[in-house]
C-alpha cells in the first residue's frame, strides 16, 4: 500500500508523460495532431494564467495582449529575416520577453487598482493592443502578419508544432508547480486570501504581484509565438481575440480556479470540445449560444471547479465509508472533516458576515474577494 | 478647424449624455451589488433591437414605444439577476458574476445574431433625419433634433435617479446597502429586495438609452462589445461605484473621442482609452472613488 502511495504519482506523471511524447506517433492523422496542438496551446495559456490570476485572485480578462504580441513578435521577425523551418522556435524566447515587457508597465498600472477595476483595466487594455495592431505601420494593419511556409514533409508535418507546444505546456505547467510550492507563491496565494493582511506580515504585495503577471506574460508570450508558427497568419482580431481571453478564464473555473491541474483538465476539456462546436455549427451564433450557456453552467453548479468538487465528493465517499466499516463496533461518529467547504462563507448569511465586517470594515467580506 | 471643433463639442456633450444614462445604470448596479455587469452593453443593443421592432413592424413612435420597452428591460434586469446573480456563492462570488454577465452577453449576442442577422440597422423617425441648424455659413451644420430630445429625456432620467435615490425611502435603503451590505440588513432592509430592483432600475435605463444610441448609429449584434467597452472606460474613471463620476465621465470622454476623431479617427478610441490609463496612474480611484475600503 505504502509503495502505491510513494510510486503512484511518479508513475502516472511518467505514463502521462510518455503518452504525450507518443501521441503523434499513435495519432499520425493531421487532423487530430491540429486538435492536439491548439489543445495544448490553450492547456500552456490558461496554466500561465492560472499562474498569476488565479494564485493572487486578480482575475485578468486581457492575457490575450501577451498572446497577440508574442505572436506578433515572432512573427515579424520570422517574416522580415525569411526564417522558416525549426530555426523559427528559437524565435519563442523573443516573444515571451516581449510578453513580459510589456507586462511591466501594464501590471504597473493595472495592479494598483482593487481587483474589480484590475478587470475592466486589463479589458482596457486589450482593446488599446488590438486597435495598436490595426493601426500601427509595423503590425501590416488589417491583413496581420504571414510566416513563411517551412518546407517539411506534409504526412509529419505537425509535428514540430506538436512538440514545441508539447514542451511549452510541460514547461508552463512545471513552473505553475514550482510557484505553487515556493515561498512565492504561498505569498501570493496570501494577497489572494486577504491582500491587506498579506502586506501587515511583510508581504511585498506589489513586487509580488507584479513578479507573477510578468511570468505568467512570458509564457503567455512564448504560447503565443508556437500558436502564429503553427497557424502561420496573426490578424489584429484573431492575435487579440477577446473570445480567447474568456476562454481561458472559463477554462480555468471549469477545471479549478487557483489549482495546480484544475485549468490543465479545462483546457483539456474545453478546448477539444470548443473545435467541436465549430465544426458542427458553422452560422456562428449557434456555437456562441452553446458556449455561453456551458459557461452560465459551470458558474451556476460548478463554481468551485471539477478538480475540487469531484476531490470534494471522493472525500465524502471516503468519510462515509469509513463510517460504514465503524458502524458495526461503534456509533457513528459525525461526519468528519466534509464541512469545511460549506463554511466557505458568501458573506450574505447575516451573523457571519456581521462578525467579518467589523474587523475588515467592507460590507459581506467574508466571500467577496 | 474651428467650427469642426465646436461640431466635435457638441457632438461630444449630446451623445455623452446619452451614455451618462447607460453608464448610471451600470454604476449604480455596480454601487449596491458589486456586480460589474458586463451584459450592460448587448442589453443597450437589446432596448434598441426591441425599439426597432416596435418602429418598423407595430409603427409605434420610438418614444411612445418607451412605455414598452422600459418595463421590459426592467423585468428582464430583474430576471437576470435572480437567475444568474443571485445564486452565486463563496470566495469568488463577484468575479463569477463578472463572469456570469459575460456570459449572459454572449447567449444574448447569439440569440439577436439569430434573429437579427449580421446587418446593421437604425432607428428612424422624422426626430431623426430632420435638425436643427446650429451653424450657419456655406456648410450649415444641422443637429438632428433626435440629440436634443435624446440629451433631454437623459438628463430628466438622471435627475430622476437622484431624486429617487437622495429623497425616497426607497433610494436610502439603497444608499445604505451600498455603504454596508450588514448594517443595511441589521436595521431591517430587505438586501434582496433591493438588489433586484436596482437590478432591474440599472437594465431599465438601457430601454432609452438603446432607443436613441440605436437612432444615432448603426447598430447590429457586435455593436455591444463596443458599448461595453467604453462604458466600462467611463464608470472606472468617474470611480466605481459614483454616479456623478459616470455623468462627468462619459461627457468628457466622449467629447475627447470626438475632438481627435476630428483627425484620426482610428485612433480617436485609442486616445479613449489611454485617457483612462492616465487618471488610473495619477488616481488608482477614478476622478470620483470612493477611498479604496480594506480587504474590498
Amino acid at each position: 500500500m505504502s509503495a502505491v502511495i510513494r510510486w503512484g504519482r511518479p508513475a502516472v506523471l511518467v505514463a502521462v508523460l510518455a503518452f504525450g511524447a507518443v501521441f503523434p506517433l499513435l495519432f499520425p492523422n493531421p487532423l487530430t495532431t491540429t486538435y492536439a496542438i491548439d489543445t495544448l496551446i490553450f492547456v500552456g495559456w490558461v496554466v500561465a494564467w492560472n499562474m498569476f490570476s488565479g494564485y493572487s485572485g486578480y482575475i485578468s480578462l486581457g492575457s490575450a495582449v501577451f498572446f497577440g504580441s508574442g505572436a506578433y513578435t515572432v512573427g515579424l521577425l520570422a517574416l522580415h529575416h525569411n526564417l522558416k523551418g525549426g530555426i523559427t522556435f528559437a524565435l519563442l524566447p523573443l516573444g515571451g520577453l516581449v510578453g513580459a515587457a510589456i507586462a511591466v508597465p501594464f501590471g504597473l498600472v493595472a495592479l494598483r487598482v482593487r481587483r474589480h477595476t484590475f478587470v475592466v483595466v486589463t479589458i482596457a487594455v486589450f482593446f488599446i493592443f488590438q486597435l495598436l495592431a490595426y493601426n500601427l505601420a509595423f503590425t501590416g494593419g488589417n491583413g496581420g502578419v504571414s510566416t513563411p511556409f517551412a518546407t517539411w514533409d506534409p504526412s509529419t508535418f505537425n509535428n514540430p508544432y506538436y512538440y514545441a507546444a508539447f514542451i511549452v505546456a510541460v514547461g508552463a505547467i512545471t513552473l505553475s508547480w514550482l510557484v505553487r510550492g515556493s515561498r512565492f507563491g504561498l505569498q501570493l496565494l496570501a494577497i489572494r486570501d486577504d491582500e491587506d493582511r498579506a502586506r501587515g506580515l511583510g508581504v511585498r504585495t506589489m513586487r509580488v504581484k507584479l513578479t507573477a503577471f510578468v511570468m505568467s506574460a512570458f509564457v503567455i508570450g512564448v504560447v503565443g509565438g508556437v500558436w502564429i508558427l503553427f497557424i502561420g497568419q496573426a490578424l489584429p482580431e484573431s492575435a487579440y481575440d477577446p473570445n480567447y481571453d474568456l476562454t481561458v478564464a472559463l477554462m480555468g473555473f471549469l477545471g479549478g480556479f487557483g489549482t495546480l491541474l484544475g485549468p490543465v483538465l479545462g483546457g483539456l476539456i474545453l478546448e477539444p470540445l470548443q473545435q467541436q462546436i465549430t465544426q458542427h455549427f458553422t452560422n456562428g451564433y449557434s456555437g456562441e449560444i452553446i458556449f455561453g450557456s456551458l459557461f452560465l453552467l459551470v458558474i451556476l453548479f460548478l463554481p468551485r471547479g471539477l478538480l475540487p468538487t469531484g476531490k470534494e465528493w471522493l472525500t465524502k465517499l471516503q468519510a462515509r465509508q469509513e463510517r460504514r466499516a465503524q458502524a458495526a463496533p461503534s456509533g457513528g461518529p459525525a461526519a468528519p472533516g466534509t464541512g469545511a467547504a460549506a463554511g466557505d462563507g458568501d458573506g450574505t448569511g447575516p451573523v457571519a458576515a456581521a462578525g467579518t465586517a467589523e474587523r475588515s470594515g467592507t460590507p459581506g467580506a467574508g466571500g467577496t474577494r | 478647424m474651428g467650427r469642426q471643433l465646436y461640431e466635435a463639442i457638441i457632438d461630444g456633450i449630446l451623445g455623452g449624455g446619452v451614455y451618462a444614462l447607460m453608464a448610471v445604470g451600470l454604476t449604480l448596479i455596480f454601487g449596491v451589488l458589486d456586480i460589474i455587469n458586463i451584459a450592460q452593453g448587448i442589453l443597450v443593443v437589446l432596448a434598441a433591437y426591441l425599439s426597432y421592432v416596435l418602429s418598423v413592424h407595430l409603427h409605434i413612435d420610438l418614444f411612445l414605444g418607451l412605455l414598452v420597452t422600459v418595463p421590459a428591460m426592467f423585468l428582464i434586469g430583474v430576471a437576470i439577476q435572480l437567475l444568474f446573480m443571485r445564486p452565486l456563492r463563496g470566495r469568488e462570488r463577484v468575479s463569477m458574476s463578472l463572469l456570469a454577465s459575460y456570459a449572459v452577453a454572449i447567449i444574448l449576442e447569439g440569440v439577436l445574431y439569430a434573429i437579427f442577422g449580421p446587418n446593421t440597422v437604425q432607428l428612424n423617425a422624422w426626430y431623426v433625419s430632420k435638425g436643427v441648424k446650429v451653424l450657419g455659413g456655406a456648410e450649415p451644420y444641422y443637429l438632428p433634433y433626435i440629440y436634443l430630445f435624446g440629451f433631454g429625456l437623459a438628463v430628466i432620467l438622471v435627475a430622476v435617479i437622484y431624486y429617487m435615490l437622495y429623497r425616497t425611502k426607497f433610494g436610502r435603503s439603497i444608499r445604505a446597502t451600498m455603504q454596508d451590505h450588514t448594517a443595511a440588513r441589521l436595521i431591517g432592509i430587505d438586501i434582496n429586495r433591493v438588489a433586484a430592483l436596482t437590478f432591474g432600475i440599472g437594465v431599465a435605463v438601457t430601454a432609452v438609452g438603446g432607443m436613441v444610441f440605436g437612432s444615432l448609429n448603426q447598430f447590429n449584434a457586435n455593436t455591444g462589445y463596443d458599448l461595453i467597452s467604453r462604458l466600462l472606460a467611463i464608470i472606472v474613471l468617474g470611480g466605481l461605484g459614483s454616479i456623478g463620476g459616470a455623468l462627468v465621465a462619459s461627457v468628457f470622454m466622449i467629447t475627447v473621442e470626438s475632438v481627435v476623431d476630428i483627425w484620426s479617427p482610428s485612433y480617436a478610441v485609442v486616445v479613449f482609452y489611454a485617457a483612462l490609463v492616465l487618471v488610473l496612474i495619477i488616481k488608482p480611484t477614478g476622478m470620483f472613488g470612493k477611498r479604496e475600503a480594506r480587504a474590498q
